[in-house]
C-alpha cells in the first residue's frame, strides 16, 4: 500500500461506527456539525483563524448520510466544503478546529488550512480544492481496488458546480468503460459560489447527465439523513457487487454564502425560509420523536452536550502550537524506499 | 548489453518493473493493443493482460487523475501522455494534485506514479507537438523531472522512476525513439534519479545538456577537440532534482560552462543552472556562463526553419569555440529579447 502504515485512529473509527449504527448518534453528529461551523466562524470573527472558510450549514444530512452508508474501509474523495463531511466521517472536532487555526494538532498538521482534511483510518483520503479533480482520482482508486481484488468502493463527493468542468465528464466516461466500483455523489446545494445552478446548467436533474454515459443515476430530494444513507447505500452496494458506477444527486441547500466573505445577497426572498422548514436536524429530530427513538427532552440534552463538547474541543485546538518550521519541509518528498 | 532502439529500451524497462512488482500498471492512449504510437509498450498487453495494461480514451485529465488516485491506493501507474503539450489539458492533475497530495495530507499518502511523454523538435510536428516544456514541471515542488537522451538512459532512469515513491514526469525525445544504441538490461542497467552523467571528459569547458541535444553536444565536442578545445559533456538526465555536485565540480575544473538547451531563452531551465553556477563559482570562472538555446519563438514547421530553430552541431561548435577563444559571451544567431 502507498498509504503509510499509520496507526489506526481509534477515536475516528469509533466516531464513524457511531453514525453507522446508531440513529441518535446521527442526530447528534448533525447538531455537532452545525455548532462546529458556527464555532469556526467565531474563530474567524475573533481573528483567531485566517484565510477563508466554506461552511455547509443546511447540508448535514448529506455528510452524515454518506458517513453512515460507506464503510470505513471505502475510500472517500471530497470537495472543498469540508467541515461537516470531515466530522461526519470521523475526524475529531479538535483536528478540524485546529486545522482551521493552522495548528500542529490540525487534521493535516496545520499545513493545509480550512479546506484540507485527511483521516485515512476512516477512508477519508483528502478534500480536493480544485473543482472536480477528485472524480478522476476516485476512479483511479476504484481501479486500484479492482487490480488488488479488494472490496473497497471509492466515493467522490462534489458540488453542483462541478458538473460543468471537463474532468466530471472524463471521470464518468472512464468509470463506465472500466466498470469500476465508484459512486459519484453530487451534492446539489443550489449554488456554485455566487451563482445559482440553473443559470449555468441547462438540464435538470443534474444527475441525468449520467444518461450520456449509460450509467445508473438517482436523485435524493430529501433532507433526511436516513434516506440519504439508504439511497447512497444502494449505489455503494451496486458498486461493491460488481455493478459499476452510479451517479447519485443529493439535493440540499446551503444556508450561508459560498465563503466567509459572501453574504449571499443574490438569494431570492423566502428561499432560505422555505428550506429552513426542511432543516435536516429538524426533520431527523421529528422522525426520532415520532418513532419513539428519542424524546424532545433527550434531543434538547444532545444539544447541550454538544455545546460543551464544542467548547472543550475549541480550547484544545487553540492550545495547540503552530507547526514547527520543519513541517514546511517535511512532506514535499516521499522518503527513499 | 544489447543493441536496441530507445522505444524498445523503454518497453523493456516497463516490462521488467511490471514483472518485478504486481502493483505496476501501464496505460494511455493506444498503449495496449497498438503497443503505443511510438511503440514504447509493444507486447505488454500480451504478457500482463488487460487489467494491468490498458487503452485509454482521449481523456488526459482522466488518465493522470486516475493515476494519482490509483497511486494513492497502492498501485504504481506508468501512464503515457502522448505529447508533452497534452499536459496542458490536465496540468492540474500533475502539478497541483500529484505533486501536492503528500504535502497536503501531512505525509499520510504517497503518489508513486510516472507520467511519460514525448518531447522535442525535429520531426516536422510544428508548434503544438514539438516543445520540451520541462519548466512546466520543474517549478512545481513535489515533482521529479527526468529527460532522457538515449536507450541506455531511458531504460536505466525509467526503472528508477517507476520505483520512486514520488510522482515523476519522464520525458523522451521523439527523434531518439528509433535510434539504436547499446543498452544494459537488468539491475546493473538501472541509473539512479538525480545523477548527471559525464558523457565525455574535458578540461577547457563544460557543456551541460539534456535529451536529444546531448548527442549534438558530443558531436560538437569531438570537432572542437580537433581545433584544440577540450570539452567535457554532461548529460543532466534528471532535471529535478539536478545534480549540483557533479555540475559544480566539473565547472570548477574547466572554468567555463555552456548550457545547451532545447527551450526558448526566456524561462528555460538553463537560467536556473546558470544562476547557480555563476553564484557558486563567482570569481573562479574564465568566462561568463553561456546559454545556447532556441529563439524565443514557437517551433516552426518548414524543415529548413525547424533545423535552424534547433541548435545544430555547427552552431553549438561555433558558440563554444568563440566563448573559449574570447572568454566573452557570443551573440546568438537570432536577436534575443525582442
Amino acid at each position: 500500500m502507498a498509504i503509510t502504515d499509520l496507526e489506526p485512529n481509534q477515536e475516528a473509527l469509533a466516531r464513524r461506527e457511531a453514525v453507522r449504527t446508531n440513529g441518535l448518534e446521527r442526530y447528534r453528529r448533525m447538531v455537532e456539525i452545525r455548532a462546529a461551523e458556527a464555532k469556526i466562524r467565531e474563530f474567524h470573527s475573533a481573528g483567531q483563524a485566517w484565510g477563508t472558510t466554506h461552511c455547509a450549514d443546511g447540508q448535514e444530512a448529506v455528510a452524515v448520510g454518506l458517513a453512515a452508508a460507506a464503510k470505513p474501509t471505502d475510500s472517500i474523495w471530497i470537495a472543498h466544503r469540508v467541515h461537516g463531511l470531515g466530522l461526519a466521517l470521523g475526524c475529531s472536532l479538535e483536528s478540524v478546529f485546529a486545522e482551521n487555526l493552522g495548528r500542529q494538532n490540525g487534521s493535516v498538521g496545520g499545513i493545509g488550512g480550512s479546506f484540507h482534511l485527511t483521516e485515512i483510518s476512516v477512508g477519508l483520503i483528502h478534500s480536493f480544492t480544485i473543482i472536480g479533480t477528485q472524480l478522476a482520482q476516485a476512479v483511479g482508486g476504484a481501479y486500484a481496488a479492482q487490480v488488488q481484488g479488494s472490496e473497497m468502493v471509492a466515493i467522490a463527493q462534489f458540488g453542483d458546480g462541478a458538473v460543468n468542468i471537463g474532468v466530471f465528464h472524463e471521470a464518468l466516461n472512464l468509470a463506465k468503460i472500466w466498470n469500476v466500483p465508484v459512486v459519484f455523489l453530487l451534492e446539489n446545494n443550489h449554488y456554485a459560489e455566487f451563482t445559482r445552478v440553473d443559470r449555468m446548467t441547462p438540464i435538470e436533474p443534474l444527475a441525468s447527465r449520467a444518461e450520456a454515459y449509460d450509467m445508473p443515476w438517482s436523485v435524493l430530494d430529501v433532507q433526511d439523513v436516513n434516506d440519504v444513507r439508504d439511497g447512497l447505500g444502494e449505489a455503494i452496494d451496486r458498486a461493491r457487487s460488481g455493478g459499476g458506477p452510479t451517479l447519485v444527486e443529493a439535493i440540499t441547500y446551503r444556508y450561508l454564502g459560498h465563503s466567509r466573505s459572501d453574504p449571499a445577497a443574490y438569494r431570492p426572498a423566502q428561499e432560505l425560509e422555505a428550506w429552513a422548514e426542511r432543516d435536516p436536524i429538524l426533520v431527523n429530530g421529528r422522525h426520532l420523536v415520532a418513532t419513539g427513538m428519542a424524546t424532545e427532552g433527550e434531543l434538547a440534552r444532545v444539544t447541550e452536550e454538544v455545546d460543551s463538547t464544542i467548547e472543550a474541543a475549541a480550547e484544545a485546538a487553540l492550545a495547540g502550537p503552530p507547526p514547527e518550521l520543519g513541517a514546511m519541509f517535511a512532506n514535499v518528498w516521499a522518503p527513499d524506499r | 548489453m544489447k543493441r536496441m532502439r530507445m522505444n524498445q529500451a523503454i518497453t523493456m524497462a516497463i516490462r521488467d518493473e511490471m514483472a518485478a512488482d504486481n502493483s505496476v500498471v501501464c496505460y494511455g492512449e493506444d498503449v495496449a493493443e497498438a503497443g503505443g504510437v511510438f511503440k514504447t509498450s509493444v507486447g505488454l498487453l500480451d504478457e500482463f493482460g488487460p487489467l494491468r495494461v490498458r487503452d485509454m480514451p482521449i481523456s488526459e485529465m482522466a488518465i493522470l487523475g486516475s493515476a494519482v488516485g490509483a497511486a494513492t491506493l497502492g498501485l504504481r501507474p506508468v501512464v503515457e501522455i502522448m505529447f508533452v503539450e497534452f499536459f496542458g489539458v490536465c496540468l492540474d492533475q500533475i502539478v497541483t494534485q500529484a505533486a501536492k497530495l503528500r504535502y497536503l495530507t501531512n505525509g499520510a499518502v504517497t503518489v508513486p506514479m510516472v507520467a511519460r511523454a514525448s518531447v522535442g523538435a525535429g520531426r516536422g510536428f510544428s508548434a503544438t507537438h514539438s516543445q520540451t516544456c520541462e519548466t512546466w514541471f520543474m517549478s512545481s515542488p513535489g515533482l521529479k523531472v527526468v529527460h532522457v537522451s538515449d536507450g541506455a538512459s531511458a531504460y536505466g532512469l525509467l526503472r528508477s522512476a517507476i520505483r520512486d515513491d514520488n510522482p515523476v514526469v519522464f520525458l523522451e525525445p521523439k527523434t531518439a525513439y528509433g535510434t539504436r544504441s547499446a543498452v544494459t538490461i537488468g539491475e546493473e542497467g538501472i541509473i539512479p534519479l538525480g545523477q548527471a552523467a559525464i558523457k565525455r571528459a574535458g578540461t577547457d569547458v563544460t557543456m551541460i545538456s539534456l535529451g536529444q541535444l546531448v548527442s549534438s553536444c558530443i558531436e560538437a565536442a569531438e570537432g572542437l577537440n580537433q581545433i584544440g578545445i577540450s570539452v567535457e559533456v554532461i548529460d543532466l538526465q534528471t532535471l529535478k532534482p539536478w545534480d549540483r555536485p557533479t555540475i559544480m565540480e566539473s565547472v570548477a575544473r574547466t572554468k567555463r560552462a555552456v548550457i545547451v538547451e532545447e527551450n526558448p531563452l526566456t524561462g528555460g531551465w538553463g537560467g536556473d543552472l546558470a544562476s547557480a553556477i555563476g553564484s557558486g563559482l563567482f570569481g573562479e570562472l574564465a568566462a561568463p556562463v553561456h546559454r545556447v538555446t532556441t529563439p524565443d519563438v514557437p517551433v516552426p514547421f518548414s524543415r529548413e526553419l525547424e533545423f535552424q530553430f534547433l541548435p545544430s552541431v555547427d552552431y553549438i561548435t561555433a558558440q563554444v569555440s568563440e566563448l573559449c577563444q574570447t572568454n566573452k559571451v557570443p551573440d546568438p544567431w537570432w536577436r534575443p529579447y525582442q
